[in-house]
This record gives structure tokens, sequence and C-alpha cells, in this order.
């Protein structure tokens, strides 16, 4: 009894709540904003890889007596991986042509192409660090070792999420064509990619490079 | 009269709207991209020779180019393959980047200068009890 006569109570008070709207709501295009907000991610995005280049900076000279840069970077390889990914970039912006002018199979190869160039910039990382880690170069080896695996570490898994997400608009691609949505889709994933060259640049030059100078 | 106006506003408003996301990426174009992959590739490239064959005599002289290689190709790529302008989405994603980039500048500098002055006082035999 007491229970009903509460939320008989409650009712009639919400009933007298005002209820506040927009009078001048007007209509927004679906998904004209996905752009910016996907921008706004990547820029976040820009400040973990801020604190992880920061760490760096801050440990990248603690070896603990252990292996240093010079002793474990192979600038021919970290060339190659670098071309990979730069060659993935200009491959993907041949797709987004091609998904302009409405070209979907043209579109798909030059999606494959990227995928593989990314896979092997995957690959080449991953021999690198099983290299390294079997001479003894593990993360637990000093701090400069532990802030480098973090840093390289994390710019090769946002790498490998693009590849995922590659593999996932290619497929819908196939399955429902290039819609509006896709189309709002692949132009984020490009986003991403170029923006994931753009911190392999800052990677190659401050660890790979500045670490064979130091 | 009013709810005549009130059409004729939020038409307008949906109209411009319309042109923004249009005008909100700039067009890629294969001259663009082409421009953008040639400039990277000898952007990278150049950095890669001068540590490799050490052309410069001063490791300092070295790493100030190669920072200075590696800014120019962030803006390249910004440029030709983000697409970036200051007229994207009305300005925002400029507001976001250089937002972004003070909290990259502060974060980055606070960090190494703050830890170097940390590490030359705490060095071992500097007695801090002698200190005044």
């Amino acid at each position: 009894m007491d229970a009903t006569a509460t939320t008989m109570t409650s009712s009639s008070e919400a009933s007298k709540i005002p209820v506040f709207y927009l009078a001048d709501e007007h209509e927004h295009a679906d998904g004209s904003s996905t752009m910016l907000g996907f921008w706004l991610y990547l820029m976040s995005d820009c400040l973990i890889f801020a604190c992880l280049f920061a760490t760096y900076g801050v440990l990248g000279g603690s070896f603990a007596a252990g292996p240093s840069p010079k002793d474990l970077f192979d600038l021919p390889l970290v060339a190659l991986n670098t071309s990979m990914l730069l060659l993935s970039s200009i491959t993907y912006g041949f797709a987004v042509l091609a998904m302009d002018k409405e070209r979907t199979g043209q579109m798909q190869a030059w999606l494959v192409v990227t995928a593989l160039f990314g896979a092997a910039f995957i690959g080449i990382e991953l021999f690198e660090f099983a290299h390294m880690i079997h001479e003894g170069a593990t993360p637990q080896r000093s701090a400069f070792l532990s802030s480098f695996f973090t840093l390289v570490g994390t710019h090769g898994l946002h790498v490998t999420v693009g590849l995922i997400w590659l593999g996932t608009l290619m497929v819908q691609v196939a399955r429902i064509g290039l819609t509006a949505a896709n189309k709002r889709r692949l132009m984020c994933l490009s986003m991403f990619w170029h923006f994931l060259d753009v911190v392999w640049i800052g990677v190659f030059t401050f660890v790979y490079l500045m670490g064979v100078l130091r | 009269m009013s709810t005549e106006a009130h059409v004729d506003h939020s038409r307008s408003h949906t109209a411009d709207h319309g042109h923004h996301g249009h005008g909100g990426e700039a067009h890629a174009t294969f001259g663009g991209y082409m421009i953008g992959f040639g400039l990277s590739v000898v952007l990278t490239a150049i950095p890669f020779w001068l540590v490799m064959s050490g052309v410069l005599a001063s490791n300092q002289a070295t790493a100030l180019a190669i920072i200075a290689f590696a800014v120019v190709q962030i803006v390249v790529h910004m440029i030709f393959f983000l697409h970036m302008s200051p007229r994207s989405e009305d300005g925002w994603t400029m507001m976001a980047l250089i937002f972004t980039l003070v909290m990259v500048l502060i974060t980055l500098a606070g960090s190494l200068w703050v830890m170097y002055h940390l590490n030359t006082n705490m060095m071992p035999g500097h007695d801090m009890s002698q200190l005044p």
C-alpha cells in the first residue's frame, strides 16, 4: 500500500516537471560528425604516444650494463621496415582514389596490397623483436629495453588492429558494397593508417637513428 | 509569419551543413599523393643516409638535422596524406591539433627537463647533507 502511494506521488510529480528541448534543433546528416570525432580520438592517441616517447626519452639511456642501441639496432632492417609502412600508406591512398571513383574491385585490390605491406611491416618487427629477445635483450633486461618494447610494441599493436579493421572492412564492402557508411569507415581507417605512419616517423628518428648516434 | 521565418532559417542551416560536409575534407588527388610520397621517400632516405654514413662530423649536428627532417616529414604527411587544412571541419581539426601539439610539447619537454635535473642532482657522491 505504502509503496503504491509513493509511486503515485512520484509519477504525479514527474508529470509536473517541465520538459526542456531545443526549439531550434536542426538536422544533421547521418555521420556528419564522425570524421571530427575520429580526429579527436587520433589526437588522444597522440597523447598516449607522447607519454611513451617521454618515458623512452627519460629511460633510453639506462642500459643497466646491458646492451645499448648500437649493439641491438640493425638500421638496414629498420629502413626496410620504414619503406614497408610508407608503401602501405601510398597504396591506401590509391584505394581511397579508387573509392572516390566508385571502382570497388580496384579499391579492394589496393586494400589487399596495403594489407600485405602492413603484414610485412609487422612480420619484420616481430622478427626483430624475436632476434633481440633471443640475444637476451628482453624487456626485463634494462629500463631502456622496457621503454623500447613498450613504445615500439604499442605502435605495432596499433598496426595489427589496423590490419584487423582493414580485413573487416573488406568483408563489409564485399557483402554490402560501397555504401555511404562503408565509405565513412574507410575514410576513418585511412586517417588511422596515415596517423600510424606519422607516429613511425617519430619512432625511427628518436628511437632508432638517435639511438645509434648516442 | 514567424513560422515561415523559422522554416526558412532551418532550411538555410541544413544547406549550410551540407556544404560543410562536402568541403570538410580536402579532396584526395593522385598528384597530391604522389607529391607526398616522393617527398616522404626523400625525407626518410636522407636521415638514414646521414646516420649510416656518418657524413657530418659531430653527432649533435646529425641529431639536429634528422630531427629537422622528421618535423618536415610529419608536416608533409599531415598535408598530403591526412589532408589537413585550416578550413576542414570549420577549423576544429586544426584547433584540436594545436591543442594536442601543445600537450605533447609540455609532456616531452617537461619530462626530459625535470628528469635530467633530477639525475644531475641525485648523482652518487653528491652529498645532500653538506648543502646549506
